[in-house]
């Protein structure tokens, strides 16, 4: 299939080459096929399974319908708790807030937890700019850092990476960065993990300023939630003197109850376990235990904008599990990278374009990078119908029409590429509306059936490159039923 | 126009046309999975414990000491931090130095202690876990994060509920909490579980009771 399809530019070239990869489509098979059978059985083994997904599904619905109400009363409880909230809009600000405050703590590095909001919003390299140096300490982030490589997993970062890759990365990086690779090492998964212990171990001893996100913010009692495996989270949250956590502004749930239906979730569709290894809640600050300084910035950067659109406001349910991603036919061929963004898979696909708009080329063809199989929407622990989302910003990549940018109602004109589909379902619409039009063509198409062509001339070519066109019957239907009798006379179909 | 202002004012314009909602949230779900009584959910948590690698062990109040003395010394430690509140006769049958935690003690002298022993403020059967709320015999959160070999102490049936909303009912949000099920792992390297990573590596759980 040529790149030319309408609506599908970048994904699909992006794809293509990822594609021609058998490396990383062999470990992205292996491991989301690892997964996928594990996640099933943590799912069985909970009888309640659809009451807690749908639990999940109003208390999330329930929090956005009330969001301002929400974030004012997280303020409260959060400052009541000898914490400092801070307010971003977008991306540009919550950076600016986290250099200024890095900077009056006097350090010029930090070291952070896995975030989903600090890697959409570029934070490590806008600290850069600043001389301040961040040290990513989740193992598979870790890897990503040293190879100089991008996110290609919400969970598991460096998924398209294998043992012997991650091996070697280590061998050749760990000394730029600090503690070098111990020598000999092998690529056991064991052993690599050891690696990662020892070299990151004096960035936690040292470190005075730990960055996070969260997974959950309490509106009633000011708690913050980090779900995590190896303890590097522990380490950034508790061992530093200043603690900066920054967090979407729709991971707020109501009241400190409602942990209870994602700390069941949660981990099951995540990582497939019953329960990961370590979380951490935390309330502002504690006397002589943790961090003395905590502050919380909360980050816009396009959720209200994603906020007003009725059928896409349901991405915001989304707690980050990736188990969407896991069992993507498509992500499991095109890998990560292709979606252009930190958030990849069916819930990037929704997610990115609601963000950041549909204005770019990558963005207009997210929406497509899907068969809408369903699967997705299936394992969702909060129920985003992904497909339903798909197809809603199909349309509106076609037809454009009235969106929120920033805040600011603007309507989108309908995107340049579509000029063949739009005149193709002109054109029905026309057939559609004159029966006798429509009559006329169809006897014409049946008749002539045995000269059709296999494949779409002009711009349809690239459709029918991987598509059967559909066979015409002899007859059209119509005139079937009119002759027959609606099959009454006993008489078959023309052959 | 301030962040907040502007970032509050999107939502409620966002959400102008949006139905009104204000039902409280339909909790369908169960309370707990399964009819148990207090020592098939006691059977339960060591099963769950042991299946993420965490070493379990049983045994009476009187016969603590000697297990916790026992395990020490198994492990070669040759020291061991306590939280200020943990019952002293606990450590009476050990060798290990005693290393008090204090607020001026730094990670690099922790990270020189080789375990800790804790009690904990309650634990899960179904999900297999443990639950720290930094009370007196649990001590700050570091101590049980940068040594390696960390011994928890659950007394059995008492600190035991059987699933994630009933240990939440009893827990303290205001209270800093660590919930622990087995040691360290990490699933980042093609979506398998190793264990031992960052916390400590060896989790090792006395029912007693």
């Amino acid at each position: 299939m040529n790149g030319t399809f309408v609506g599908m530019p970048a994904f699909p070239q992006a794809a293509r080459e990822a594609v021609a990869d058998a490396t990383l489509r062999g470990n992205l098979r292996h491991a989301t096929h690892t997964i996928r059978a594990k996640r099933a059985k943590a799912v069985a083994e909970v009888s309640d399974w659809a009451e807690l997904r749908e639990a999940g599904k109003r208390i999330k619905d329930h929090t956005l319908r009330h969001l301002d109400r929400y974030l004012v009363q997280l303020e409260e409880s959060v400052t009541a708790a000898g914490g400092t909230v801070h307010w971003a809009a977008d991306a540009e600000e919550a950076n600016r807030i986290v250099a200024r405050l890095v900077k009056e703590t006097g350090e010029s590095e930090v070291v952070k937890v896995k975030s989903m909001a600090t890697q959409e919003i570029g934070l490590n390299e806008a600290l850069l700019e600043e001389g301040i140096h961040a040290y990513e300490t989740d193992l598979a982030e870790l890897i990503v850092q040293l190879g100089k490589d991008r996110p290609s997993h919400i969970l598991v970062p460096a998924i398209h990476r294998n043992r012997g890759e991650i091996r070697d990365i280590f061998r050749q990086e760990m000394g730029e960065w600090g503690r070098a690779a111990p020598e000999g090492l092998t690529d056991t998964p064991a052993e690599l993990a050891e690696a990662a212990r020892l070299h990151l171990r004096e960035k936690f001893l040292r470190a005075r300023v730990g960055v996070s996100g969260a997974n959950f913010m309490v509106a009633e009692t000011g708690t913050l939630v980090v779900v995590e495996s190896e303890g590097n989270g522990r380490m950034c949250l508790t061992l530093p003197e200043t603690l900066i956590s920054v967090v979407g502004i729709e991971k707020i749930v109501p009241t400190w109850r409602d942990l209870e239906v994602f700390l069941q979730t949660l981990p099951r569709s995540s990582t497939a376990e019953r329960m990961n290894p370590y979380t951490s809640t935390w309330t502002g600050t504690t006397d002589g235990d943790g961090p003395r300084t905590f502050h919380l910035v909360l980050l816009d950067n396009g959720r209200t904008d994603t906020l007003a659109d009725e059928v896409g406001r349901q991405a915001l349910r989304c707690i980050r599990c990736s188990a969407c991603l896991n069992v993507c036919p498509v992500y499991e061929r095109a890998g990560g990278h292709a979606y252009g963004s930190v958030y990849p898979g069916p819930i990037g696909a929704i997610l990115s374009p609601q963000l950041r708009g549909t204005q770019s080329e990558i963005d207009a063809s997210l929406p497509y990078a899907s068969s809408l199989c369903g699967a997705c929407y299936e394992v969702c622990p909060v129920a985003i119908d992904i497909p339903e989302v798909l197809v809603h910003l199909r349309e509106r990549v076609v037809e454009g029409g009235p969106v929120v940018r920033d805040g600011n109602r603007v309507v989108l004109k309908p995107a340049k590429g579509h000029a063949a589909e739009r005149a193709a379902m002109r054109a029905a619409r026309w057939a559609f509306a004159r029966p006798g039009a429509l009559r006329t063509g169809q006897r014409l198409a049946s008749r002539t059936r045995r000269l059709h062509p296999r494949t779409l001339p002009g711009p349809g070519k690239a459709w029918s490159a991987s598509r059967d066109l559909p066979a015409v019957p002899a007859e059209p239907f119509r005139d079937w039923w009119q002759r027959t009798n609606g099959g009454n006379t006993g008489e078959g179909s023309a052959k | 126009m301030n962040s907040r202002e502007r970032i509050l004012g999107r939502v409620r314009r966002a959400l102008a046309d949006a139905p009104e909602d204000d039902k409280p949230v339909e909790r369908g779900y169960l309370r707990v999975h399964g009819d148990r009584g207090a020592e098939e959910t006691v059977e339960l948590l060591a099963e769950n414990l042991a299946d993420y690698r965490a070493l379990v062990h049983r045994c009476s109040q009187d016969e603590l000491p000697s297990v916790i003395g026992r395990l020490l010394a198994e492990r070669g430690a040759k020291s061991v931090i306590v939280p200020p509140g943990l019952d002293a006769a606990w450590l009476s049958a050990t060798e290990a130095d005693r290393v008090e935690d204090t607020a001026r003690s730094t990670p690099y002298e922790l990270d020189r202690v080789d375990s800790v022993v804790t009690a904990c403020a309650v634990a899960i059967a179904e999900t297999g876990t443990i639950v720290l709320d930094g009370g007196p015999d649990q001590g700050r959160r570091r101590i049980t994060l940068v040594p390696d070999h960390h011994v928890c102490v659950v007394r059995v049936p008492g600190q035991v509920v059987s699933s994630v909303p009933q240990a939440l009912e009893r827990l303290d949000p205001a209270r800093p909490l660590t919930w622990i099920s087995g040691p360290s792992a990490t699933s980042d390297i093609e979506l398998d579980r190793v264990e031992g990573v960052h916390g400590p590596r060896t989790l090792e759980v006395i029912l007693v009771g």
